[in-house]
């Protein structure tokens, strides 16, 4: 009794000579006493495949432009994308216009129709063309860097988008005010 | 004598409390408290979806946790949230120091690692926690990395060289070394190739700044003889030439690694064959 006491035993000795016998076996306890609630359908291997694919075909795909944090990065790259869509489609639907009808669309006509509009619509006018273009061609520039290795760092796609934005912004006045 | 039998029990009693006090080392009033941090409490907003109820639309679930019991770092606060809020929050994570790539995803907007990524300690605001974006999502915040990695294996991603040195090793020189750093160092984490619109957009065809730095990290490799053969890969319009300088990998990249970079390098290479 001496040497249990010692050892701190004496506590769950005691306890397991009072407890009925079935009660000590654990997995008696863990299948008898304790038995899980949860029901569980087992399945082949084979049908692993099956169910995997399942389980794609209803993946949602997750959230992107809407969530990524605006940066000096992607949005001047869509800008880039979206004013040379629309200076292309400009340029191509001013053409084929003069084509199909050279009387309409020729510089005499164009200067007319521009000098009869008032001075808020001819500001706003330039601006409007003056603006995607001088943001697309400084840009454009960045890109020929780019592309001779020159700024192919974070620092420097900062830099130089700093710089196309500025100079985007003094250009514009300039062929809004001067030209 | 009778008072004095019925007073001797209360005065022992009134002398006990005495002896305890004494008995004790320090008076509590003498003892150093410890100092409690004001409770600061931030909200975290945190996308969810269960493939157990695939009719139900992914939404953000909202979680108040103390932030003055939490650690620093934003795994810290997804382990305790999991921990000690809601068991079903499913996130990956394995090293809890940057260098598995496990916990990758999106973070206030940006892709990044949450066990690099500290928590804004602003609790105006909330923080919104998403899985990587424009990936199918298997779980809450685990995305399907499985075409991630298939184009990884695409690009071959090992030493080629059909003339092995006869004895020992292969030879390199130390500048040929130095080539590789800042390449060799990608953890495959997906913060990057999830980061670029063109890869959103044409992640079946264009190969992504993750795998196409691990593309030029071989074809940078003095020791690897099939350069020219990884070069005639990348030549086609979907490959490679989706990518568009749009430097959202640099910049997301948790391991300050520039795959844009090395993307323009192959670019320059390919243009001078």
């Amino acid at each position: 009794m001496m040497s249990s006491k010692a050892l701190g035993l004496s506590a769950s000795l005691r306890a397991a000579t009072f407890t009925p016998k079935i009660l000590r076996n654990q997995a008696v306890l863990r299948n008898i006493v304790q038995r899980r609630t949860v029901q569980t359908t087992s399945y082949p291997a084979s049908k692993a495949t099956e169910i995997l694919n399942q389980q794609r075909l209803r993946r949602p795909s997750s959230p992107h432009f809407t969530i990524y944090q605006p940066q000096l990065t992607w949005i001047p790259s869509i800008f880039n994308r979206i004013t040379g869509v629309g200076l292309s489609v400009l340029l191509y639907g001013f053409s084929l216009a003069y084509l199909v009808a050279p009387g309409t669309f020729d510089s005499v006509h164009v200067v007319e129709f521009v000098a009869g509009l008032p001075d808020a619509v001819k500001l706003a006018g330039k601006t409007i063309l003056a603006a995607p273009f001088a943001f697309h061609s400084l840009n454009g520039i960045r890109h020929l860097a780019w592309d001779m290795g020159k700024f192919m760092t974070v620092k420097g796609c900062y830099n130089t988008i700093y710089a196309v934005l500025g100079g985007t912004v003094a250009s514009t006045l300039a062929l809004v005010f001067y030209m | 004598m009778q008072s004095l039998l019925t007073q001797a029990p209360r005065f022992a009693a009134r002398r006990l409390p005495n002896a305890a006090r004494a008995l004790s080392t320090t008076p509590a009033r003498a003892q150093a408290v410890p100092t409690e941090k004001p409770v600061l409490m931030k909200e975290f907003k945190i996308y969810r979806w269960n493939p157990d109820e695939p009719e139900k639309k992914p939404t953000l679930q909202s979680y108040k946790i103390d932030l003055n019991q939490t650690g620093p770092m934003l795994l810290d606060a997804l382990i305790k949230i999991k921990n000690e809020i809601d068991p079903t929050l499913t996130f990956r994570r394995s090293c809890r120091e940057g260098i598995c790539g496990s916990c990758a995803m999106n973070i206030d907007g940006q892709n990044t690692l949450a066990c690099l990524c500290r928590i804004d300690r602003n609790t105006g605001k909330d923080t919104k926690v998403y899985p990587l974006p424009h990936m199918y999502i298997v779980k809450d915040l685990v995305p399907d990395l499985t075409l991630f990695y298939k184009q990884y294996k695409s690009i071959q991603p090992y030493l080629q060289n059909d003339n092995p040195p006869e004895k020992g090793e292969f030879i390199q020189s130390q500048e040929d070394r130095k080539k590789l750093d800042g390449l060799y160092e990608c953890i495959l984490c997906a913060c990057c190739s999830t980061s670029c619109p063109s890869y959103w957009w044409n992640q079946d065809e264009y190969l992504g700044p993750a795998t196409l730095m691990q593309a030029y990290r071989w074809i940078a490799d003095s020791r690897d003889s099939y350069g020219a053969e990884r070069k005639e890969k990348l030549q086609n319009e979907m490959s490679m030439y989706r990518c568009h300088t749009i430097f959202n990998c640099s910049r997301t990249c948790p391991k300050g690694l520039n795959p844009a970079a090395a993307i323009a390098k192959i670019k320059l290479e390919l243009a001078a064959e």
